[in-house]
């Protein structure tokens, strides 16, 4: 229901806003002293409220990125859960500052929807999960025609499920849920044979199943899922602070710069560091993003450099233990290329 | 007519601001006037915004192709079919489940309702303890007893329960024999047809023959007869035409016959069980709503108990149970949309993930409204006709 109603929202929020040219959100943001942040409502490693009550992952931390960019404090971001359904609605009518949902970028939404992509924080594609001690013998997703797929609706994936199993000529049964603990739920009580999403969600899900040791990743990946954060269309301003703020990210970590030397690498005198870490003399490189010249010195501190965002939430340091494949730097042959800040 | 009758013959007023006539003339201009620019005002404003924020508009969108698959669709539909027909196949399962769901809660209710009129006390007790129980639990968690409560929790595909007739039930629903028609059935279906013109024929003729001679004939018996033995004659005539399609097992799930899907079966369910508790009580007020003295009436007649429930009571009851039942098919048909819950493919899910996957959101939701708009004011025509014949003809 809860979808509907932020429909209508969204709906009447359109209607009822002022014609007139808003402020910019950059602005907006400062004035509430805190960025609203749209995540998900619970996939680990990415984001999802840990026992606490605190939102971890990779896109919870980049909103705290960008709210450490814009006042230097990375704790000034505000988190509202949404669904697949609700995120772009949310976004479009102001509902949110920024969108960092596990949303991959396609053409449609960047150009139909309003939005504006500022980079790809995870290069994921889409995989299948089976239960292995219930169907033996599947090993491969092209082994699934008759099989109930459970998958989570208004996504990419459920679009790319229904040309997988065209293009291969097999036959299978939808089961679409709105949220994705029905489709959990649904999956852990058998409900369907298999379980389709991005890979790194199939990892982070499986560790929330009854018994995860049961289950198994195929090894077929359907499709290009580039996941990265969203922001309005037609806010040049923000749109950069949001693509700097991740492309700072990937500068730190090709650089060097840890949450950990940060402090010390402010003395450096690599002309390269100093210009990211704003203490050159003379650059304004922070202040021409409308933000203060040590921005990355806060980003850093806040959340450390792409590599360590990566490891602490679904790589070593976490129970996903995703290798960083084709997230590394591209000095590591991975596709995480930051342009200069210069 | 009289009041204006009246205030022309009274004196003027001395100014037509005074003037009841023109006052509400007035007020009445200017409230449609408001609402009118209101509606305009909203109207506009929506499609200016959509341009500054760059959103798409317009309902170009339904021709384009749709890309996802649903899994009940009662007319052909496949990932290549168009957003309107992802949208028809979403309204056509609201409409299945919302008219199986109000012959179920109509039946149940009707039974429940009676039931608390009974003589028998553990009857009685049992059918309040029923309306108690479902009255007052929010539908939503009803459909989520049936589903993750009851259906989730049968055993998995590979070990099925068997039901009698080559039946199964299992996690993913309840699978049963479809019946094939082979070459010739058509001769059945016309037995059937001719059956029932026969019924009505003779139940038309033996009123009149009670009306002139008072004679009565056993009308429920014969149309029985000539509804089950006609078509049977005409299937045994035509060599038996029909075969039988039986779920089997496969690799992941049962295959063939017919499969009715937890999502469906919990809906369902869920719906009619829990609206049959308020016809219940509708039903217990109306017959509740007949003065004692109509049946004591009939009694003296010399009418025996059934009858006097079938010609005397019911027909009374009836009128004041139809307006209030129909607000009940409403509420059941809205509810429906609670389907989104358990993933069952009706109007508000499809509309849904077809608005997500266009991400125009002032349109969806514009169909969604006027779609269930529709429905609804449809029932109500429906039952208002019902509820006409029904009513009091004062002679």
């Amino acid at each position: 229901m809860k979808h509907i109603a932020i429909g209508i929202l969204g709906a009447a929020a359109l209607g009822f806003m002022a014609s007139a040219a808003s402020a910019g959100t950059l602005d907006t943001v400062k004035q509430k002293g805190f960025i609203q942040c749209g995540v998900s409502t619970g996939l680990a490693g990415f984001s999802a409220p840990d026992d606490k009550g605190e939102w971890k992952g990779i896109d919870a931390d980049f909103c705290r990125a960008v709210a450490a960019a814009v006042f230097g404090d990375g704790t000034k971001v505000k988190f509202t859960p949404l669904s697949a359904k609700e995120r772009f609605t949310a976004l479009q009518s102001g509902e949110i500052d920024i969108l960092s949902r596990n949303t991959t970028w396609t053409s449609n939404r960047d150009s139909a929807l309003g939005l504006d992509f500022v980079g790809i924080t995870y290069y994921d594609g889409q995989g299948f999960m089976i239960n292995a001690k219930k169907l033996p013998g599947v090993n491969s997703a092209l082994q699934l025609s008759g099989a109930a797929v459970c998958v989570q609706s208004g996504t990419t994936t459920e679009l790319n499920l229904a040309d997988y199993f065209k293009k291969n000529k097999m036959e299978y049964n939808p089961v679409v849920f709105e949220k994705l603990e029905e489709v959990n739920a649904a999956y852990d009580a058998g409900r369907c044979d298999a379980y389709t999403t991005d890979q790194s969600g199939l990892y982070g899900i499986r560790l929330t199943l009854s018994s995860p040791a049961d289950h198994v990743v195929l090894p077929e990946i359907i499709s290009k899922e580039p996941l990265g954060p969203a922001v309005r269309q037609g806010d040049d301003q923000w749109a950069h602070i949001a693509r700097w703020t991740y492309f700072a990210l990937l500068n730190a970590e090709e650089a060097g710069i840890t949450q950990a030397n940060v402090d010390e690498m402010k003395t450096s005198t690599d002309p390269n560091i100093q210009r990211i870490l704003g203490t050159e003399p003379d650059g304004k490189y922070g202040a021409d993003l409308g933000l203060s010249n040590d921005w990355v010195v806060n980003i850093i501190k806040a959340v450390g450099n792409y590599g360590e965002m990566f490891e602490r939430n679904v790589g070593s340091g976490s129970p996903l233990k995703i290798a960083r494949g084709i997230n590394a730097l591209w000095t590591k042959g991975g596709l995480q290329y930051g342009p200069p800040i210069r | 007519m009289a009041s204006q009758e009246i205030l022309r013959e009274e004196p003027s007023r001395g100014s037509f601001i005074n003037d009841p006539r023109i006052r509400s003339l007035f007020f009445q201009t200017l409230v449609v006037i408001l609402l009118f620019s209101s509606i305009w005002w909203i109207v506009h404003n929506v499609i200016e915004n959509l341009q500054r924020l760059h959103i798409a508009s317009g309902f170009g969108f339904l021709r384009s192709r749709a890309g996802f698959d649903i899994s009940d669709t009662p007319i052909a539909y496949t990932s290549d079919s168009t957003y309107f027909r992802a949208l028809v196949v979403g309204l056509l399962n609201t409409i299945i489940v919302a008219v199986a769901g109000i012959v179920l809660a109509t039946i149940v209710g009707f039974t429940i309702g009676i039931g608390r009129l009974s003589q028998n006390w553990l009857i009685r007790k049992i059918c309040t303890v029923y309306v108690e129980i479902f009255r007052n639990i929010p539908p939503l968690l009803v459909i989520f007893f049936w589903y993750s409560g009851v259906l989730a929790v049968l055993p998995p595909p590979r070990e099925s329960i068997h039901l009698p007739f080559g039946s199964f039930l299992n996690q993913r629903g309840f699978y049963f024999p479809r019946a094939v028609w082979g070459d010739g059935s058509w001769l059945i279906g016309v037995a059937l047809l001719l059956a029932i013109a026969m019924a009505l024929f003779v139940a038309h003729k033996a009123r009149q023959r009670q009306k002139a001679t008072g004679q009565q004939f056993p009308v429920f018996w014969t149309s029985v007869a000539l509804i089950i033995g006609l078509p049977a004659l005409a299937f045994l005539l035509s060599g038996m035409p029909l075969t039988f399609d039986f779920p089997k097992q496969s690799t992941f799930n049962l295959t063939g016959g017919f499969w009715v899907k937890p999502e469906f079966l919990s809906l369902l369910l869920a719906l009619s069980f829990y609206t049959a508790a308020f016809i219940a009580e509708i039903v217990r007020a109306g017959i509740r709503g007949v003065s004692k003295g109509q049946s004591e009436a009939a009694a003296a007649l010399g009418l025996r108990s059934g009858p006097i429930l079938r010609l005397v009571v019911i027909p009374q009851a009836m009128r004041i149970v139809i307006p209030p039942l129909t607000s009940q098919y409403l509420n059941l048909t809205k509810n429906s949309s609670l389907a989104i819950a358990i993933g069952y493919p009706d109007l508000t899910a499809t509309a849904g993930t077809v608005l997500n996957q266009t991400g125009q959101a002032v349109e969806g939701v514009f169909i969604m409204m006027i779609a269930y708009l529709v429905l609804s004011l449809v029932t109500s025509f429906v039952m208002n006709i019902v509820n006409a014949r029904m009513a009091l003809v004062e002679r």
